[in-house]
């Protein structure tokens, strides 16, 4: 029997980089993410791994990709102002193919903002958050439970596509305890092997580089279409999203995280009153669903995008609806307070159904 | 008549020429480097962690594997790489704009830790790639790009001396300062870097060679006398030596 | 017998070879190489004089310059020891 257990969200990271074979973990103390480098820093050594408290989130991102580089699974966490700092090393990540994961527990902005819980990070997340163009895969989970699975799909994902993967979630995620059941993990038998990855050991006359600078004619022009195609076949086959009551919804909802799980029980309380509401929930930021948006769309005219930001995944959502549908937002900004009630989305959701707002 | 090669290019370093000016000593400094390669016989092992400016095209030159790492972060990248590698030879190899400057928080980290590297710094007191800017390691009263009238210690502080800096943390197991300007500091400079990489093959922890070179394009000079400024300007602001040596032994 | 082999299409004529050799046998030659750079060259004529101490391809930046020794300089050398 599979064992069930009480824990926070932070720690369901921990243990599911632990069972996807991640022994290397690099990290400086933010809060609030510290459950994750405190986990770790007790478990690593004695799985014959390495914890590192650098001395920045700058050391960190790049201790990641040395060891990724060796081919290793290795990560960092941290939060929002110390996921800025380390733009530049997933971006030199992103450039010379190394997986990777960063977490990135979202705290509200900008500058040093708060600790509260906040989508603020979205485009940094999904719109490549570094120079140069690049797109890394994003998940954002909603459960304790998907913290553990989708760590464990990160790593999967990184590997195969040699891509930095981010798991992006806030306090409410992170800090909250609920009931996770460790599935054992099962490595995919057709995950690549890293042949690319400097080995530690004599293998002279076949000289391996990681880089990302590229000078010759056209050399570069040609390693960012690569890159592109890659993004291309990662929305092709990478895209996760939930859906819930739409086959009769008048008004879809959607919302990631943190805010997807206060939606789904504002949309409980929705349907309990007679309503016709339905949740597109995306599981992935980056490859957006856009495809299910545009096929539930096609059905559900209006879309109401709910986010504890001033709006930012709405713009991609009104780039994926149908032509017809109408698109409004409801958000607020994070800090002390703002966290929407279910009953505050309620009063939305019922304004949205009985018509008289429309979107722009 | 019998003859016997006695000096030859070390098989670490690739048959190939480098993209470096006339008289630029990153030449030197890479040939020393391979020579201990070769004397530890240990290219098979080694990962070189490249650095930002003029040392970045380490791979063309060396036929090691190699990680580009981004500006000033090489400490923190060749850490990542010797925890997965223990047993590899990983050096960083990094100008002064890269180390004293951008990247002064991962090598004072790395030394701290006691890292199991061996890091070369070439000071030849400019940013070199991006055009002879003002360095870290620029002189008093030294022209440059972004000090022509000289570099002013009350505006732009003070050069830095970073084997000097790197001794006093209790990680560092060997820092050393050497130049390259005659035939007699090469071959101490050979020494010390040999010496460096041995530290790591012993496991003693942080090695770090600082050596003094020169940058006749950007100092607007002609090698020969580029070269003599070492000896006139440069040593005697950045003094040779040995700053810690924690070998255990005298040797 | 050639003692001091210069590459001279690896030579960028920096000279430093130039300035370390205490014979003064090498000297920058008359014509460009592939670089365009002026290479250094040592007269067959002085190659005799040379005493194979290397410090000009130790000051080398460009690893051109091999050395070669006398055998029997070498066994001279290897008993004297």
């Amino acid at each position: 029997m599979t064992e069930r257990l009480f824990v926070k969200g932070n720690e369901a990271v921990a243990m599911g980089a632990l069972a996807a074979g991640c022994r290397y973990y690099f990290g400086y103390p933010i809060t609030p993410q510290n459950d994750i480098p405190e986990y770790m820093s007790r478990e690593l050594p004695m799985l014959g791994g390495e914890f590192i408290q650098a001395e920045s989130e700058i050391a960190s991102i790049n201790m990641v990709l040395g060891a990724s580089a060796c081919g290793a699974r290795a990560m960092t966490s941290s939060s929002s102002p110390g996921i800025s700092l380390k733009q530049e090393g997933i971006s030199y990540m992103a450039g010379s193919e190394l997986p990777g994961l960063i977490v990135n527990i979202c705290r509200s902005g900008p500058g040093l903002g708060g600790i509260d819980a906040s989508q603020g990070d979205y485009f940094q997340a999904v719109k490549g958050g570094g120079h140069g163009g690049y797109r890394i895969f994003v998940a954002a989970p909603h459960s304790v439970q998907e913290m553990y699975d989708l760590t464990v799909l990160a790593f999967d994902i990184s590997d195969r596509y040699r891509l930095p993967a981010m798991i992006l979630a806030d306090s409410v995620i992170g800090q909250m305890k609920e009931a996770l059941v460790p599935h054992p993990y099962v490595p995919p038998a057709d995950l690549p092997s890293k042949e690319w990855a400097l080995s530690g050991k004599g293998d002279r006359g076949r000289q391996k580089v990681v880089k990302s600078l590229y000078l010759g004619d056209g050399e570069l022009e040609a390693h960012n279409w690569r890159l592109h195609e890659k993004y291309r076949l990662l929305g092709e086959k990478e895209t996760r999203w939930e859906e819930n009551g739409l086959e009769d919804a008048e008004l879809l909802v959607t919302a990631f995280g943190s805010t997807a799980r206060i939606a789904a029980t504002a949309i409980q309380l929705a349907r309990e009153q007679g309503l016709r509401v339905g949740l597109l929930r995306p599981v992935t930021l980056f490859p957006f669903p856009g495809a299910a948006f545009l096929k539930a769309t096609q059905r559900t005219k209006k879309v109401l995008c709910i986010e504890l930001n001033t709006g930012q995944m709405v713009d991609d959502v009104r780039l994926s609806v149908a032509r017809d549908a109408a698109v409004s937002f409801y958000g607020r900004p994070p800090g002390a307070g703002s966290l929407p009630t279910p009953e505050e989305l309620l009063l939305q959701i019922r304004r949205h159904c009985e018509g008289g707002v429309h979107g722009g | 008549m019998v003859a016997r090669k006695v000096f030859a290019r070390p098989v670490s370093l690739k048959d190939v020429a480098t993209h470096f000016c006339p008289g630029c000593q990153h030449g030197v400094v890479h040939r020393l480097v391979a020579e201990t390669l070769d004397h530890f016989n240990a290219a098979g092992r080694t990962i070189g962690v490249a650095s930002v400016g003029c040392s970045v095209f380490l791979y063309d030159y060396f036929d090691i594997n190699v990680v580009e790492a981004p500006h000033g972060r090489a400490p923190a990248v060749a850490t990542g790489v010797k925890r997965v590698h223990k047993n590899s030879l990983v050096f960083t190899y990094q100008g002064d704009g890269d180390l004293a400057a951008i990247g002064t928080s991962e090598i004072i980290h790395a030394a701290n830790r006691g890292e199991g590297l061996t890091v070369i710094f070439v000071n030849n007191t400019t940013y070199g790639m991006t055009g002879g800017q003002m360095a870290p390691t620029t002189l008093p009263g030294q022209r440059t790009t972004t000090s022509s009238a000289g570099r002013n210690t009350a505006s732009d502080g003070h050069p830095i001396r970073m084997a000097e800096l790197l001794a006093t943390l209790d990680g560092t197991a060997y820092s050393a300062r050497v130049a390259v300007d005659s035939p007699g500091h090469v071959l101490e400079a050979g020494k010390a870097i040999r010496r460096a990489f041995g530290y790591q093959v012993e496991g003693r922890g942080f090695a770090f060679v600082e050596v003094l070179t020169t940058c006749p394009t950007n100092w607007g000079m002609d090698p020969v006398a580029a070269n003599r400024r070492i000896a006139a300007e440069v040593i005697p602001f950045f003094p040779l030596g040995t700053f810690v040596d924690r070998s255990g032994d005298e040797r | 017998m050639l003692k001091v082999v210069i590459e001279e299409e690896r030579c960028k004529g920096c000279a430093l070879c130039v300035d370390a050799c205490p014979a003064h046998l090498i000297a920058l030659g008359s014509r460009f190489n592939c670089h365009g750079a002026i290479p250094a060259i040592i007269a067959e004529c002085d190659q005799a004089r040379c005493t194979s101490c290397a410090m000009c391809a130790r000051m080398c930046p460009d690893a051109a310059i091999s050395i070669y020794r006398e055998l029997k300089a070498l066994q001279d050398a290897d008993s004297r020891q």
